[in-house]
């Protein structure tokens, strides 16, 4: 008895709020995906409807965020461009908290508003969860960042982004091929599956091609913050290079405290490590030499196509530089579209299954050239075959490394 | 041994800001008896706040630091009189969980305005306050943060046992009803309290984010739960408890990384808390309270 | 005139159960034969899930008047346990019919297990201090298991805790299966977990917990809850009763924890974090912590709210909404003035049914 009133208030809050999400389904796609800004509306035949999965509420918001900006971006450029094939692009981002059942349930609600092609999720653990979901319905799912091996283990799903083993080996390929170190100390996030992933990989090719790990050092996402103790063993080890297999966050204060304890090791990270710099902000000093294997870098980009994505990014969200996720997903929305176009697909009406079996016809072959650089796909894995430049930091900018 | 030093000095140094958020935790569960688990969550606004202050609006830093802690004297307040005061006679839970939404709102509130990037924060402690011994380098944070927090912790003891207002807090946090018969304004004694927590989160927010030098929507999260584990560990309630809590486990936790495993650390600090609370079960410092039939 | 009268305890407990059952044959009607949205049927499973959870958690914070904000932990325990059992005997035992009842029993046996070990040191402590040591065996738990490794190769079983002693294993390549991944945790679990299902589990949790609320010890445990001196005083021993309260509730939080891990291809130890016992403990309270009918019918609300307003076009002012729900839930629940409005009308209620008596 005692709490029925509430109870009922609630009920009340939430069938109002179902009742009003149906009005809003049916008379306002274009509100809800924001592409009708495009003075050419109408010109469409019809809109082929995009979905994206990611967080943009926890703790890993940031990279959801940028995910969702460069999506509505390039959905934005290619529809006030004339769309594809006289279609235009609609889109329709569902917040997942970085997890798994909320990524299903974002899942679920997209598929009940009629999506046809799903750019995510952003990160590793969801899409794992969705990629069983869209097996099912036979959707073409392209992940730009779910870099788990798991994370697109369905015939209809790719991704942009390199995959966790594939950097792991690479980057410890690299450090042997071009001796940039001897005696590597490692400091990656263990409760991180893209961290943990790198590192459990270039362990194993450390050994296989003798590279000497003197010091490995973990932290978690729960204690993030204070790395003095991770820094001093690293210090304490004699290691001549720092290999940093993180995001550009925790990699920004481990430069701060680095500094403050003297430490002066060379360091080497792999494609997460993009942003730094502006993280870093008025000490961006700090990431003087500080070398990547990465596709993209926004900060001192020489390519065209890098040049202008990072302009039209910073022009459309407050100046924010974009990272390495916005950029795997502007390529994700073209690579779309440029599948779209070769497979000739003019009807928007066509069914999700028929539109994904075109697409990934249309992939087999397809060279992309993205501003993550020119990639082509393994029909049957799903996995980019794309190169990764090696980069360093120099005078507040990314600069190729001479081999 | 000098590694073993430095590992010791970052523990304190951690714990410091363990210790001056557990400080406003403690107050308020001491005297309100209620686990404000929003606490965090202000001092991630005062954080924000210093930010703009900072970097945004170009001031110095006496006048961000001042406006930070005024932020969150003002923000705590507000909480207390729209969702605390209304549930003083409700259980302890109704009033934990109103806590929980407060907290949520505040993140969420931050999300909308502050976005989710992480930012960069300019530290407000010069660079010439590190002081070095020998090899070990303290960085002026450090120092501030341990003085900052000793003060405090001086501060809120005389004040608690000599002034009228802390008598009060005393009378409040022993018997509410009896105090209030006694003449005391109860309401306006846990306001006050709310108050100074509420300050101490602001000075805490700044020394928080000039140490790690970074500030997102979730910023305070973390280091609320564990300043709150730290104020259990010293004894919830006893103020020296808070500092000794707190300075414990930043210890705890930087020598378990040093020495155990740098991979479970997280679950080596909450086995020491656990084993802690067995043997003493109302913490380092707390007081066994009678009860009274 | 009646023939017979049920006991007003056993009276509220039968129209738990036909609520639960008139729910179950209700939905599984609509979404057998009705048009239900994708949404909705993602929904149903979770949401049992929650419900199992969160009447768990009631027995303890509810019936037992004690803290705990460990839940996600015994979730987890049982999630691990559960899934790691389904995947390794996926070809061993082709039925579901006959594993997923097996998986079920085993994770929560674990919980189970593991509640009572932490409860022999738990229930010695009161209140807050109770609320922090289970907050912290929540965290140990999801920090260990984000460690662990579990494979296979021809060699036989490799376990180990931490990524180190699994990179420096010599695997043979060929017959190698990953198990459990650290942080990645484990893939590919058997999606059983059905509506149905949940429904015949959360019907048997109902069923058990229920008589032992109404039995000799749940007595025990809601006069020590109640007036903890006067119960001893009167000659309660209530440490038996808690603990066998305590043990029940991680039973079936367990067994929640396979439910979930059941129904999605992924697990990680780092969805069973501090803020999902939270939200649970937000479900049990906002249901009014006595009867496990108003927990379920909170969890539902609560749960379904902020996946309704994902059809609202808000995306970020989702959880915001939540927020203020929740913190106005709680206000109007507990102010004076809404008491007072309640006590009126309830007066003027009562006094109506009276006259229409006489009549």
């Amino acid at each position: 008895m005692k709490k029925i009133l509430a109870l009922v208030l609630a009920c009340v809050l939430a069938l109002s709020m179902v009742a009003c999400a149906d009005t809003s389904n049916n008379g306002g796609n274009a509100a809800q995906t924001g592409d009708a800004q495009g003075n050419n509306d109408g010109a469409f035949t019809g809109y082929i409807k995009i979905g994206g999965i990611g967080p943009t509420t926890g703790g890993a918001a940031s990279y959801g965020t940028a995910v969702m900006n460069a999506i509505k971006l390039a959905v934005d450029e290619i529809n006030a461009a004339g769309g594809v094939n006289g279609m235009g692009f609609a889109f329709e981002w569902q917040d997942d908290e970085h997890n798994a059942e909320k990524a299903v349930n974002a899942y679920n609600t997209l598929m009940d508003n009629d999506m046809q092609v799903l750019i995510g999720t952003v990160t590793s653990a969801p899409c794992i969860a969705v990629v069983a979901e869209a097996k099912e319905d036979n959707i073409f799912m392209l992940t730009p960042s779910g870099s788990a091996v798991d994370s697109i283990a369905a015939p209809n799903a790719f991704r942009v982004c390199f995959s966790d083993p594939n950097q792991g080996v690479g980057a410890a390929n690299y450090i042997k091929e071009n001796n940039i170190g001897t005696k590597i100390a490692v400091i990656y996030n263990v409760s991180d599956p893209y961290s943990n992933g790198i590192y459990e990989k270039f362990k194993a090719q450390a050994a296989t091609i003798g590279l000497e790990i003197v010091a490995a050092e973990a932290f978690t996402n729960d204690s993030a913050t204070d790395f003095s103790v991770q820094i001093q063993k690293v210090k304490d080890s004699g290691a001549d290079l720092l290999f940093l297999p993180i995001y550009y966050e925790a990699a920004a204060l481990i430069l701060t405290q680095a500094d403050q304890a003297n430490l002066d090791v060379a360091m080497f990270g792999c494609d997460g490590l993009d942003g730094v710099i502006g993280q870093l902000g008025d000490k961006a000093a700090l990431a003087e030499g500080v070398m990547l294997l990465t596709p993209f870098a926004a900060i001192g980009a020489t390519d065209e196509k890098d040049i202008a994505f990072t302009n039209a990014y910073k022009a459309a969200y407050k100046d924010e530089i974009p990272n390495q996720f916005a950029a795997d997903a502007y390529d994700a929305v073209y690579i779309v579209k440029a599948a779209i176009e070769k497979a000739g697909v003019t009807d928007a009406s066509i069914s999700c299954s028929d539109l994904c079996d075109k697409i990934i016809e249309a992939l087999d072959g397809l060279t992309f050239e993205g501003v993550t650089g020119t990639m082509t796909w393994d029909i049957e894995t799903g996995e980019p075959n794309k190169t990764a430049d090696a980069m360093v930091i120099k005078d507040g900018a990314y600069v190729a490394m001479s081999k | 041994m000098s590694s073993f030093f430095s590992y010791l000095i970052a523990g304190i140094s951690l714990g410091g800001i363990y210790a001056l958020i557990a400080l406003g935790y403690t107050m308020v569960y001491g005297i309100a008896k209620m686990l404000n688990f929003a606490h965090g969550d202000v001092i991630m606004i005062g954080g924000y706040v210093a930010f703009t202050a900072i970097s945004t609006m170009q001031q110095p830093v006496w006048i961000a630091v001042p406006c930070a802690i005024i932020a969150c004297i003002l923000l705590g307040v507000v909480i207390e009189k729209v969702a605390y005061k209304p549930l003083r006679s409700a259980t302890p839970l109704a009033v934990l969980i109103t806590a929980i939404g407060v907290s949520y709102l505040l993140q969420n509130v931050a999300l909308l305005i502050f976005g989710s990037q992480a930012r960069n924060f300019t530290s407000v402690v010069p660079d010439d306050f590190s002081v070095s011994l020998g090899s070990i380098n303290i960085s002026g944070e450090t120092v501030v943060t341990i003085l900052a927090s000793v003060a405090i912790m001086v501060a809120l003891t005389l004040f608690v046992n000599h002034t009228k207002s802390g008598k009060a807090m005393q009378a409040v946090s022993e018997d509410r009803g009896a105090a209030q018969l006694m003449g005391i304004n109860v309401n306006r004694t846990i306001s006050l309290t709310f108050a100074i927590g509420s300050a101490l989160a602001g000075v805490a927010s700044v020394l928080l984010c000039s140490t790690y030098p970074q500030i997102s929507p979730y910023t305070g999260a973390m280091p609320g739960i564990k300043a709150f584990t730290a104020a259990v560990f010293g004894g919830i309630g006893s103020i020296p408890g808070a500092m000794i809590g707190g300075v414990v486990l930043g210890v705890i936790e930087n020598l378990s990384k040093a020495y155990i495993s740098s991979e479970l650390s997280d679950a080596i600090v909450f086995a020491v808390l656990i084993i802690v609370l067995l043997v003493k079960p109302t913490g380092l410092l707390g007081k066994k309270i009678n009860e009274k039939v | 005139m009646k023939k017979f009268t049920l006991s007003k305890p056993a009276k509220d407990r039968y129209i738990t159960y036909g609520m639960l059952a008139v729910i179950a044959l209700v939905v599984q009607l609509y979404i057998t034969y009705g048009d239900a949205s994708r949404s909705f049927k993602g929904l149903l499973v979770p949401t049992c899930v929650y419900i199992l959870a969160a009447i768990a958690l009631n027995l303890v914070v509810g019936i037992s008047g004690e803290l705990s904000l460990g839940q996600a932990g015994f979730m987890c325990i049982g999630a691990y346990v559960g899934s790691t059992f389904s995947v390794m005997t996926e070809e061993l035992i082709a039925s579901s019919a006959l594993r997923f009842p097996l998986a079920l029993l085993l994770g929560g046996m674990v919980a189970a297990v593991f509640g009572f070990l932490i409860g022999i040191p738990v229930l010695r402590l009161r209140g807050d201090y109770l609320a922090i040591v289970t907050l912290a065996f929540g965290e140990i738990i999801k920090s260990v298991f984000n460690n662990i490794y579990l494979s296979t190769d021809k060699n036989g079983l490799f376990f180990s805790i931490g990524v180190e002693s699994k990179a420096n294993h010599e695997f043979d390549a060929a017959t190698q299966v990953d198990y459990i991944k650290g942080a990645m945790g484990i893939s590919g679990t058997p999606r059983d977990s059905t509506f149905l299902i949940c429904m015949v589990v959360i019907f048997i949790a109902m069923f058990v917990m229920l008589n032992f609320i109404d039995s000799k010890q749940g007595r025990a445990v809601m006069a020590s809850r109640d007036n903890r001196i006067a119960a001893e005083a009167m000659g309660v021993n209530v440490t038996r009763a808690k603990m066998t309260a305590f043990v029940m509730s991680a039973f079936f939080a367990g067994v929640a924890g396979v439910l979930y891990s059941h129904n999605l291809n992924t697990l990680q130890a780092s969805t069973f974090n501090y803020n999902l016992s939270i939200q649970i403990l937000v479900f049990v309270v906002l249901g009014g912590m006595t009867k496990m009918r108003s927990v379920m019918i909170a969890t539902i609300i609560l749960y379904v709210l902020p996946e309704a307003l994902r059809g609202f076009n808000l995306s970020n002012y989702r959880m915001l909404i939540y927020a203020i729900a929740l913190i106005a839930m709680m206000l109007i629940n507990n102010s004076a003035a809404i008491k007072r409005v309640r006590e009126f009308l309830r007066a003027k209620f009562a006094r109506n049914k009276n006259v229409g008596g006489e009549v």
